[in-house]
C-alpha cells in the first residue's frame, strides 16, 4: 500500500467543481511533480487533503495516509498530521510567516506541537534547522522578523519551519515561483539535498517543467482539474503522450534551436463554470475528433508504462519527428 | 529612536499651537464678549470700560502675541465672568467627565472588541449577522436621539433610573450606556473586518498547516496581526475622554467639561473657552502620541529604525 494514496478527490467551490476526481498514489521518500497552468488544481489537491480549504468548498473522495482517511477527519486528527505527518510551505514566502513574531518562535512552534521541545532544547533545534537550511549567521538572526530577510532567506525559514515536525511528506507548493532565477536554483538545491539527508517524500507543485525535473523522480501532468498524464520523469521528458504534455515542451524555448518561433498551444484554458463536455483540452487540440467533444477520457495506464487520459496519444512516430524537429 | 521621538513631539506641539492660533482668531472674529456679558443694553462707557480691561481693544496680533506669552508661562487667564482662574474652571470639571467617559471606554473594549472577532471568526452565521446588524444600530444612531430614548425608556415609562444630575452612581447609568453603545457599534465592526482582512492572509494558512490547532492560530497569529487597525480607532477614542461628552453631558446635565464648553461658548468667555482647547487638543495629541508609539510595539515593520 502506498503511503499516500489519493481516490477520486473532487472539489466544487460554490457548487463550481475545480477538481475532478485524481487519483494518485505517493510511496514513502518518493519525490513527484504535479505540473499544470495556474488554476488547474495542483494547490487545491493539498491544501483539500489537508483540509486547508475555506470553509465553502465542498471536498469529497479519499485521501489516506497510511490507510487513515484524512477526507472528513475531525480537526483534532487533522492538526496531528499537518505539520507532523504532511507539511507544506507555499509560493509567496514573504507573506506566508507571520509579520510581527520572530522567525525562531514561528520556527519552534512546530517543535512544541510536534516534538515536545521547549525553552533552550527548542532554540538548540531551532538553530541547527536554520543552519540546515543554509541561513547564514542563525545565532544572531533567529530573533529577527520576516522583514528583515529576503525573498530567498524567507523560503530558506518555511522550509526550516516545515522540517521542524520532521514530516514524512513536503509539499511544496511552487515554491521558487516568487523568487528570482539564480535564487530558484538555490531553494531547488537545498529541497533535493533535503530529501536525500531525510528520506521524507516530496511533492512538487510546480509549473515549471525544469524545475520539476530538477527534484522529482515522477511527474503527473494536470489540466483543468484532471490528471491528464503521469509517468517518470525521463519518460515523461522523452516520449510526452499526451497532446497538452506535448504542447508544454513544445513551448519550451530551445537554447539550441536558433530564432526558431516557439509553438504556444492555442487558446486558453477553459472556465471551470463552463467545460466543454467531453475532453477538456479537445477544444486546444490538434487532434481532437468528435468522441473527444463528448466523453472525457480516463487515465489509464499504457504498456509503455505511465499513465495517459487521452483517446489519441501523441504516437511514437510522431514523437519522433518532433525530437527531429528540434536539432540537437 | 530618540530623533523619532523628538520628531514626534515637534509634531505634536506644532498641533497645539496651531489649535490655539485657530481657536484664538475665530473666537475673536465671531462675537464680541462685551456685548454678550454686559447685555446688549449695556451703556457704552461700561463696554468700553470693559474691552480696555481685558485689552480687547489691541490689535489682534498684539492680543495674539500677548496670549502667547501667557500660555508659555502657564498662565491660562482667568474668567471674564467670575474671574477665577480658567485653568481651575476646567481642571475641576475633568473628573465628572473621566467619570462617564471611562467607564464607557471599558465597555468599548470590553464588548466591542469580543464581539467583533467573535463574528469574524463565524463568518456568515446567525451571530455574525446579529453583531453586525446591533453595531449599524450602535453607530448610525445619533447620540442625542439615543440619550433621549434611553430618557424616554428607562425614566419615564420605566423610572428605573433617573433622567439627569450627578448625585449617585444610578444617574451615571443612562450617559454611560449613550456613551458607549455608539463605540461598541463601530469597534465590532472595525475588528470584525480587520480580523476577516488578517485570517485571509497566507500567514493564517502557513500557521495552520503547521499543525497548530484553531485556538492558537487566532491567539498568537491573527490577533496579533489585527490590532493594528484596531489600535488606530482605540486611539481616537482615547482622544475623546475628555472632549467626547459634550452632547451627552448636555442631555443629562452632568457638570462636566462638555456642559462647560457649551455654557462658556455660550458666554464668549474667551479664557476659559481657549483654556479649554488647549486642554482637549493636549488630550488628542497625547493620544495619537500613545499610538504612534504602540504601533512600534504591535508591529516590528513599523518601529523605527535604530541608528547604526
Amino acid at each position: 500500500m502506498s503511503f499516500v494514496s489519493i481516490r477520486d478527490l473532487t472539489v466544487a467551490f460554490d457548487g463550481v467543481p475545480v477538481l475532478h476526481g485524481i487519483d494518485l498514489d505517493i510511496d514513502r521518500g518518493e519525490a513527484i511533480g504535479l505540473v499544470g497552468e495556474s488554476g488547474c488544481g495542483k494547490s487545491v489537491t493539498w491544501l483539500a487533503a489537508l483540509g486547508l480549504l475555506p470553509g465553502k468548498a465542498r471536498v469529497q473522495g479519499s485521501v489516506r495516509l497510511d490507510g487513515q482517511e484524512l477526507i472528513g477527519a475531525p480537526r483534532t486528527t487533522l492538526e496531528g498530521v499537518r505539520g507532523a505527518r504532511i507539511a507544506m510551505i507555499f509560493q509567496d514566502p514573504s507573506s506566508s510567516l507571520n509579520p510581527v513574531q520572530r522567525v525562531g518562535r514561528q520556527i519552534g512552534e512546530g517543535l512544541r506541537l510536534h516534538r515536545g521541545l521547549r525553552g533552550a532544547q527548542a532554540r538548540t533545534e531551532v538553530l541547527r534547522l536554520m543552519d540546515m537550511v543554509g541561513i547564514p549567521d542563525a545565532k544572531r538572526r533567529i530573533d529577527l522578523y520576516p522583514h528583515e530577510f529576503s525573498g530567498g532567506q524567507c523560503q530558506r525559514i518555511m522550509i526550516a519551519m516545515a522540517l521542524a515536525g520532521q514530516p514524512d511528506l513536503l509539499i511544496a507548493d511552487e515554491p521558487t515561483t516568487a523568487l528570482d532565477a539564480t535564487i530558484q536554483a538555490q531553494i531547488l538545491d537545498l529541497l533535493a539535498g533535503l530529501r536525500r539527508q531525510t528520506g521524507m517524500a516530496m511533492v512538487f507543485i510546480s509549473h515549471d517543467l525544469g524545475a520539476v525535473s530538477a527534484v522529482c523522480d515522477r511527474a503527473a501532468v494536470m489540466y483543468a482539474g484532471r490528471i491528464v498524464e503521469a509517468n517518470d520523469i525521463d519518460s515523461l521528458f522523452a516520449a510526452p503522450a499526451h497532446p497538452y504534455t506535448h504542447g508544454l515542451f513544445r513551448a519550451i524555448p530551445d537554447l539550441e534551436a536558433g530564432r526558431a518561433r516557439l509553438r504556444p498551444i492555442e487558446g486558453t484554458v477553459p472556465d471551470p463554470r463552463a467545460l466543454p463536455a467531453g475532453c477538456a483540452f479537445a477544444p486546444r487540440c490538434d487532434a481532437a475528433s468528435s468522441l473527444c467533444n463528448s466523453y472525457a477520457p480516463d487515465l489509464k495506464d499504457q504498456r509503455s508504462g505511465g499513465a495517459v487520459a487521452c483517446f489519441h496519444p501523441v504516437q511514437s512516430s510522431l514523437r519522433h519527428m518532433t525530437q527531429q524537429e528540434v536539432p540537437a | 529612536m530618540i530623533r523619532f521621538i523628538l520628531a514626534k513631539l515637534a509634531r505634536a506641539f506644532l498641533t497645539i499651537l496651531l489649535v490655539v492660533t485657530f481657536a484664538f482668531v475665530v473666537l475673536r472674529l465671531s462675537g464680541d464678549p462685551a456685548q454678550v456679558l454686559l447685555g446688549p443694553d449695556a451703556p457704552q462707557d461700561a463696554v468700553d470700560a470693559f474691552r480696555a480691561r481685558w485689552g480687547l481693544d489691541d490689535p489682534l496680533w498684539q492680543q495674539y502675541l500677548a496670549y502667547l506669552r501667557q500660555i508659555l508661562s502657564f498662565d491660562f487667564g482667568v474668567s471674564m465672568r467670575d474671574q477665577s482662574p480658567a485653568i481651575d474652571l476646567v481642571l475641576q470639571r475633568i473628573p465628572a467627565t473621566l467619570a462617564l467617559t471611562v467607564p464607557a471606554l471599558i465597555l468599548k473594549l470590553a464588548i466591542g472588541i469580543p464581539a467583533g472577532v467573535y463574528a469574524a471568526l463565524h463568518r456568515q452565521s446567525v451571530a455574525d449577522r446579529g453583531v453586525i446588524m446591533m453595531s449599524i444600530f450602535g453607530f448610525t444612531i445619533p447620540s442625542f436621539v439615543l440619550g433621549l430614548v434611553l430618557v424616554l425608556v428607562f425614566a419615564v415609562r420605566l423610572d428605573w433610573l433617573p433622567s439627569g444630575g450627578q448625585s449617585s452612581w444610578r444617574h451615571a447609568i443612562l450617559p454611560i450606556a449613550t456613551l458607549s453603545i455608539g463605540g461598541i457599534g463601530i469597534l465590532a465592526r472595525f475588528s470584525r473586518s480587520a480580523m476577516i482582512e488578517v485570517l485571509g492572509q497566507p500567514y493564517i494558512r502557513t500557521a495552520m498547516a503547521k499543525g497548530l490547532p484553531w485556538r492558537e492560530v487566532v491567539w498568537r497569529h491573527a490577533l496579533p496581526n489585527a490590532a493594528v487597525p484596531i489600535v488606530t480607532l482605540i486611539g481616537f477614542m482615547l482622544g475623546a475622554l475628555i472632549a467626547g461628552a459634550v452632547v451627552v453631558e448636555s442631555i443629562f446635565s452632568w457638570p462636566g467639561i462638555g456642559r462647560l464648553i457649551v455654557v462658556s461658548v455660550a458666554n464668549r468667555d474667551l479664557a476659559v473657552v481657549q483654556c479649554l482647547l488647549l486642554v482637549i487638543a493636549a488630550s488628542m495629541v497625547v493620544a495619537n502620541l500613545l499610538v504612534d508609539f504602540s504601533y512600534g510595539l504591535l508591529d516590528p515593520r513599523l518601529r523605527a529604525k535604530p541608528a547604526h
